[in-house]
């Protein structure tokens, strides 16, 4: 997954995730020398006093939902305002390393829509890592074509995992497999091939690790009514529940909602295109209508920052508002 | 099991679409006894408000039967056993399958899955 973006970026000039890994193993190899030389100092990337562990120092921006090729109020160019999230990234004092999109880059997976986020969201500089949302494999090939554009180096139907800075990232899909109708109210499933890779993706990992697992519906059953919620995320969550800090960045929902489960941490994600009203507020879930001069309070990027040693990462939702 | 080119669906609605949207969505009665009389004559189902209506439609075996999403965001429609799936049916779209086989069929909206349909297929000849 880490030439996920490159292709699409072929001017960008800032490190790509390859040059990264290398720096910080330098990196980390210098910290080790550092204190074994009895001068506990931290160098380069790392830049802060605390930063003794590798993750110390990561900062990363969450987008999504992105929609392009929505078209309608409350917001008519969600290409403006996914311009707009992008402009802030590329404003943060201390830029991130990397950009993950948790799903929903079309509105109609369509590829002029995807050809039209990839050039706004390159403006940002930044390696991307997407997952789909289910807009982005609503093709009649049920994701064929989000597969073959993004898919490299993933697994299955575009999952996948990578480790940055001794974290453990986890791109899960859970949009194709929908049970419909009344019985599970829709709820999506990441299925039974993904579960077992996840198992295994895991099992050698220290229960240390700082974890990241994205995926674009919730990991926890948010309004069963509407099918915001995820089957069998509990069998995903059970090869998940020995590590110290576990954060789950979903997408989906259009805006943030959170919930703290033992040492999980579910986080969904505000769009950048237009809100979705709150769960069972509204006949349905479609489009929340705003007055215009309001839109931008609930459009937003979110920024996850370990800014000490070990444990969760720091959150900060930040709305496209000046 | 063919999909029907969009122009051939436009004309069918301009032919028939008005009177099939009205005679599917009688106020509150079962949709599913409102069979499309003539043989072989398009049936419409209208995606409105996060619903088709008729959320049951019965038909004769070879009927197409034409998806037009009235809302205001992207529906799809995915056969249960995924015998048939639209694409990405924006808003204004129209989507056609036609049911060679008789049998029911249930669909959902892969998008809003709790969106929930069914075509009841009967032996061409045999209406309802």
């Amino acid at each position: 997954m880490a030439d996920r973006d490159e292709a699409k970026q072929p001017g960008r000039t800032g490190i790509d995730r390859r040059g990264l890994l290398k720096c910080m193993s330098w990196s980390g190899t210098g910290v080790v020398w550092a204190l074994s030389g009895g001068v506990p100092r931290t160098l380069g990337l790392l830049g802060s006093a605390e930063a003794a562990t590798p993750q110390s120092g990561l900062v990363f921006v969450q987008i999504s939902d992105s929609h392009i090729g929505f078209h309608a109020p409350p917001n008519p160019n969600p290409a403006a305002t996914l311009g707009e999230a992008i402009a802030k990234i590329k404003a943060m004092p201390a830029q991130p390393a990397f950009l993950v999109h948790t799903g929903d880059i079309s509105h109609t997976s369509k590829p002029e829509q995807w050809d039209t986020a990839l050039q706004v969201i390159k403006g940002a500089n930044k390696q991307v890592f997407f997952i789909p949302g289910e807009h982005d494999v609503a093709d009649s090939d049920n994701g064929k074509a989000y597969l073959e554009r993004f898919g490299k180096g993933s697994q299955g139907k575009g999952w996948y995992s990578f480790d940055q800075n001794g974290v453990h990232f986890i791109g899960l899909l859970n949009v194709f497999n929908f049970e419909p109708g009344f019985k599970s109210a829709g709820l999506a499933e990441i299925g039974n091939d993904q579960l077992e890779w996840l198992e295994k993706d895991v099992a050698h990992l220290s229960a240390s690790t700082p974890v990241v697992v994205m995926a674009h519906l919730p990991l926890w059953t948010i309004y069963r009514e509407w099918g915001w919620g995820t089957s069998d995320a509990g069998r995903a969550l059970g090869y998940l529940k020995r590590f110290g800090s576990v954060t789950v960045l979903n997408g989906h929902i259009h805006q943030i909602i959170q919930k703290v489960e033992g040492n999980v941490t579910f986080h969904t994600a505000a769009s950048t295109a237009f809100p979705q009203p709150a769960p069972g507020s509204a006949p349905h879930p479609g489009p929340m209508q705003v007055p215009a001069g309001d839109l931008h309070k609930y459009l937003g990027i979110r920024t996850l920052n370990w800014v000490r040693s070990g444990g969760a990462p720091a959150l900060t939702d930040s709305p496209l508002v000046a | 099991m063919c999909k029907t080119p969009l122009r051939h669906v436009r004309l069918a609605l301009a032919a028939v679409g008005i009177c099939g949207l009205s005679a599917a969505m009688p106020g509150g009665a079962p949709a599913g006894e409102h069979a499309v009389k003539a043989a072989l004559a398009p049936a419409t189902v209208a995606i409105d408000a996060h619903a088709f209506a008729p959320a049951t439609l019965t038909i004769t075996a070879g009927t197409t039967v034409t998806w037009k999403n009235g809302d205001d965001t992207v529906h799809s429609i995915v056969a249960d056993n995924k015998s048939f799936r639209s694409g990405a049916l924006d808003t204004a779209d129209s989507w056609s399958h036609t049911f060679a086989t008789p049998g029911e069929y249930g669909y959902f909206c892969s998008l809003h899955p709790y969106m929930t349909g069914r075509i009841i297929v009967t032996p061409a000849g045999k209406p309802s």
